[in-house]
Parts: structure tokens; sequence; C-alpha cells
């Protein structure tokens, strides 16, 4: 019987072509959305892990205050003095360099060409600290270092957008006041953790970002690099007490500062980007219960539409379970139908959508099957009122429908 | 004449009565019917409208419950049972052909035969052959994949009694088949139905408002408010005879 069922929804379903379709449209995005939405943020955050993983993770990253990411509470965290750096360097063991950095962004002008970048005042050891490999030129030099001199080393991009294909060695590019030449180029690294552009990247020697941008001597972040055999928690414990010491922080007193190793940094993003797709996937499913509301009132639409048939039905013999059942199947085989070809769209998407972003396409079976089970559970629950509503008709009420 | 009630009656009405409404607005349809049909009968109702001839048909039919009295099918107790013991009556004993064909749209002949045979779960081979069957019998061989739109009148209310007979019913009850057709269709439809009763002996009771069509019947039941006026039984006129002026009841 339940055969029989299944067959007269398809028989019915097939006489509606159009509309079917267009009732199952909502179903269809919906799921489509979610998987989509759900499979992307897996992407993403495989892809976040795997850039930061690839850093090394031999790598410390210590900041000012506690949290990462916006709303960070700056007024109680003070940056780095050159000297608490120089104590980490000195007083704790296992370390292989520790390279400051002072960012500031800027207006690059090379003769027509302007391009706005994240210049980055540091010392050599960032490239040892960000595993670059100079392209061509050359590192800083010692007294380039000490004095601030105007050089700098340039990301692929930069040299793209300012030079185009020409040599930029010894070229020079016009930051704000001063103009710097161009000693070094870095060799291409790609895109990098959530779709930013690595490349694009400016180095300075610190002190002369510090003099010329920033006006400020202090260090807001530096990149530690252990060495080898070293424990990652073991050297975060050191220099965690040591800079407590150096800042004079009372035993009550949080930490106004923050060392994470890498491992940490890419939990703290994947974190974030899951929330964003734990979000996304709501917003999603809130559109896969439109869908269901959208099949409930075609389906009552289409019991008053054919009211006679059921009158017709009902009058040679059909139960009234069995008119229930005929209904509901027809609700969930078009809602599961829905869901199976929004799972295609979503697939198809996410194939798309990840090659065109640059990230790895990680088919999620169980965002899959969840979905589809949603889709088909939304026609068993609004497929119901209306199937109830066709088998409970008076008979010969409706047959005298018209 | 007023048969007795006789315990071999196929259906017997006692004291039947249908009142539709409550209080003061309350209609009384049905005011004690008595009535009892033998197998093997072909029974015309008559009556003018609001007589209440519909409101028995629906309640022979098994589709409505009396008010009060007994309505006994073939010794069952008809008014005591549930919606669906009554539907699975209707589906193994009845079948009904009804004034507006009331065949699925857009689902051909075979499919529409096909239906009643579908819930008495058939097997696919045996339902196919059975509605073949039984449109052939109406006369629609070749006709079977046509859809009610591409069919006449005529045809669909074929396709319709052929429905009716698929599942070899004890019963065939109609509800002014001819109402929706000409003269010659109608009397071509009378001559189909004449020739089921006599030939496979299945029961039909047929409202209608023609006397020419009552004629066709070997039996004729006459409503007036509510109540049976005549009764009168005669020589049932042969098949295939048309238009002929005949007593009428």
């Amino acid at each position: 019987m339940l055969i029989n069922a299944l067959l007269l929804a398809l028989r019915e379903i097939r006489r509606n072509l159009l509309r079917s379709f267009l009732t199952v449209l909502g179903i269809v995005i919906g799921v489509a959305a979610v998987i989509t939405m759900v499979t992307l943020g897996n992407g993403a955050t495989q892809m976040v892990s795997d850039q930061i993983s690839s850093l090394g993770s031999n790598l410390l990253v210590l900041r000012p205050g506690q949290r990462m990411g916006p709303g960070r509470d700056t007024a109680g965290s003070p940056n780095f003095k050159k000297s608490d750096l120089e104590a980490i360097r000195t007083q704790v063991n296992g370390l292989e360099v520790v390279a400051p950095v002072a960012g500031s962004s800027a207006t690059l002008v090379a003769g027509n060409n302007n391009w706005s970048a994240t210049i980055n005042g540091t010392t050599n050891d960032y490239l040892f600290a960000g595993n670059w490999k100079i392209g061509a030129g050359r590192e800083f030099q010692d007294d380039e270092e000490r004095a601030g001199k105007a050089v700098c080393i340039i990301g692929a991009t930069v040299r793209r957008e300012l030079f185009g294909s020409r040599n930029p060695l010894g070229d020079e590019i016009r930051v704000k006041t001063f103009s710097c030449q161009v000693v070094g180029l870095l060799a291409a690294k790609g895109q990098g953790a959530m779709g930013m552009d690595q490349d694009d990247i400016v180095l300075m020697p610190l002190a002369t970002v510090q003099r010329r941008l920033t006006g400020n001597p202090d260090v807001p972040t530096a990149l530690i690099s252990l060495k080898d055999n070293a424990e990652p928690a073991a050297v975060m414990a050191q220099i965690r007490s040591l800079l407590r010491e150096r800042r004079k922080l009372a035993e009550n007193e949080a930490d106004n500062f923050t060392v994470m190793d890498t491992k940490q940094i890419a939990e703290t993003l994947s974190g974030t980007i899951r929330t964003m797709t734990g979000l996304l996937g709501a917003v999603a499913a809130v559109s896969l219960l439109v869908g269901g509301i959208g099949i409930m009132n075609i389906m009552l639409v289409s019991v008053t539409e054919r009211t006679r048939e059921i009158g017709i039905r009902l009058a040679i013999g059909a139960l009234e379970h069995e008119v229930l059942l005929q209904f509901l199947i027809e609700a969930v085989v078009l809602s599961a139908f829905g869901g199976l070809v929004g799972m295609v769209l979503a697939f198809v998407a996410c194939f798309g959508l990840s090659s065109l972003l640059g990230m790895p396409f990680l088919f999620n079976p169980g965002i899959n099957l969840l979905a589809f089970g949603f889709s088909a559970a939304i026609g068993v629950i609004f497929g119901f009122v209306p199937a109830r509503r066709a088998a409970q008709l008076d008979p010969i009420v409706a047959l005298r429908h018209e | 004449m007023n048969a007795p009630a006789a315990s071999d009656a196929l259906i017997e009405l006692r004291g039947i009565t249908k009142t539709y409404g409550q209080g003061p607005a309350a209609f009384q349809a049905l005011r004690g019917i008595d009535l009892s049909i033998a197998a093997g009968e072909f029974v015309a109702v008559m009556g003018p409208s609001g007589s209440g001839k519909s409101t028995v048909m629906n309640i022979v039919g098994c589709l409505d419950t009396p008010t009060t009295g007994e309505y006994l099918f073939r010794g069952i107790h008809v008014e005591k049972l549930q919606r669906n013991q009554r539907a699975l009556l209707r589906r193994h004993s009845l079948g009904f052909v009804f004034q507006g064909f009331n065949l699925l749209a857009r689902t051909s002949a075979q499919e529409n035969v096909e239906l009643p045979l579908l819930y008495r779960g058939e097997e696919a081979a045996a339902r196919h052959a059975a509605a073949r069957a039984a449109l052939a019998q109406v006369g629609l061989a070749g006709w079977e994949s046509h859809t009610p739109a591409e069919l006449s009148g005529g045809q669909q209310q074929r396709v319709a009694i052929a429905r009716a007979i698929v599942t070899r019913p004890l019963v065939l009850l109609a509800d002014e088949p001819t109402g929706n057709l000409d003269s010659r269709r109608g009397h071509e439809i009378m001559d189909l139905l004449v020739q089921l009763n006599r030939e496979q002996g299945i029961t039909v009771v047929m409202v209608t408002h023609e006397a020419d069509m009552a004629a066709y019947a070997s039996r004729c039941v006459h409503f007036v408010d509510g109540l049976v006026d005549i009764d009168e039984s005669r020589a049932q006129r042969p098949a295939g005879v048309s238009r002929q002026e005949g007593p009428t009841c």
C-alpha cells in the first residue's frame, strides 16, 4: 500500500510538473544554502589551519592585550620596549630569533603608479621567522638597520603594482615624505589565510619605520622563532614570567600581553570562522523553514483544488489514512526531491566557489545527510495539516465541490 | 406496491429519516423510508428536487448515515459502521456513476478505471488487464490512453461506468447518469446499464428525473417530500430500444 501511495504521489507530481518544481524551489535553495555555507566554512577553516601550520609549528607571536581581533583592550596594554625584546632574546632559552614588527599603512608611489600597502618595520630576523626567501637583491645590512636608512624589501604584489615586470632593484619608492630604495625582492608566497595576499608587503628596517612613519620607539608585535628541540609550552611560560616581571604585574593582575603559538592562532581564527559558518548556516536554515511553509501553502491549495478528486477517491473506497498517506507522501516526495536537487546544486556551487576562492573543497557527508533528512522532515511536518484536511473531507461535500 | 421487508433483500431500508441542521433551521429530508431492493433489480429513483432522492442515494451508497432507522446491506447494519468500514463496503461492493462523470482530469481512461483496483491492492498486471476488459465492455477498446478532455461526454460517462464495474460490484449506483448528456448519448448509456444489469446481474439503483430514462428500469420508486410516493415494478423493456413512449411513474 505504501508503494501504491508512492506511485500516486509520483503520478500527481508528474501531472503538475512546473508547479511541483516551483513549490520545491524554496527547499532547493534552503538545502543548497545550508550545505554551501557549511562546506565553504569548513574549507575556509581548513585553509586557515593549513596556512598557519605552513608557517611552522615553532613560531610564537607576542602581542599586547589579551584578545586578538577588534575590541582589543589597548589602554592597559602598552606596546613592548626594545629592551623587553632584547631581554627575551638573551634570557629565554631555546629561541632562534626574535623579530620585532612595527606596522604602518601608507601609500607608495613609484613613477606614475601608486599602491597602498602595509609597511612592516622589522629586522632580517623577520625573514627567518616568517619563512621568507629573498627572490632577488639582498637582505638589510647591519648599518641600514642600525641607522634606520631608507631602504626596503618588497613583496611580489607590490612590485607588480608599482613596477610591472620591470626590475625594481635600485629604484626609489616614495613613501609619504621620504624616498626609499628597493634593495630586495621577496619570493612570492601566494594567497594567505582568509584570502589575504601575503605578497602585498613592504619591509623596512625597524628604526626607519619608527622614526619616519609611526614616530614611536615601541614595538607592537614580535615574531619569535623557536629552536627545533624547544618545547613551546615551556618557552611560552618563560617569556610570560619574564614579561610579567618586567612589566611589574602584581600576582592578582592578569597578563596585559599575549604569547600564542601558531596552533593557538589557527584555533582562534578557526573558531571565528566556525562561528561565522554557524551564523550563515542558521540564516540558510531559516530559508529552509520558509521553503517548508511554501510546501504547506501549495499542499493546502492543492487539497482545495483537488477536493473533487478526493471526493472521488473516498467514494470509490479510499480509506482515511490512505488519502492522508497519499498527500503526506506527496509532500515528502516533493521536499525530499527538493533536498536532493539542493544537494546537487550545493555540490556544484561549493566546487565552483572553492576553486574560485582558492580554498580546499571538503565534501561533508554529515551536513548533506542532515540537510536532506531535514528537508524530508519538513515534508512530513508541513504536509501533515493539508493531508489531514484532505483525509477528513466529507465525500458528499467533496463530490459536490466545484 | 410496497414490498415487505424480505430477509433475502440485498438492500433494506427500515424507517430511515435524515435531518440536516439543528433547531429551528432543521430540515427533514427523509421522513421514514422503507425500501427493499433485491439482487438483480434495476431501480429508478425519481422525484422532484428536494424530495430526498439524492439523500437516499447517499445513504444507500454508504456515503452518508441516516439520522434514525436501519440500513441493512446484505444483512450488515450499515448505520452502525464507522467511516472507514463504510469505505471498505464501498470499495468491495459498490460502484458509483455520477452526473458530472467525476473522472480524474489529465489522467488516462486506463488509469481512471484502474483507480479502484489500486485501492484494492491488485497487482499491476491484473489491474491493466481488468481495466482494459472493463473499457472494452463499455465499448471503449482502443481509447485507453485518452484523457477525459479528449473524450466526448458520452465516452466520459462510459469510462466512469467502466470504473464502477471494474471491481465487479454487487450494486451500481448511478446519480443522474444521463443528466449531462444529450438524449441520444443518454439512451446509449441506459442501454449499457440495462445490459450490465441483465448480463452480469449487477443491481442498478439510478436517480433520474427524466421519465424516458426511468422507463429502462424494472422498478420505479417515486419520492415526494421525503417519503416514498409510488413504488411500482413492471416488465423491463428490451435494451436497444430508444425513445419508447411507455408508462412512466
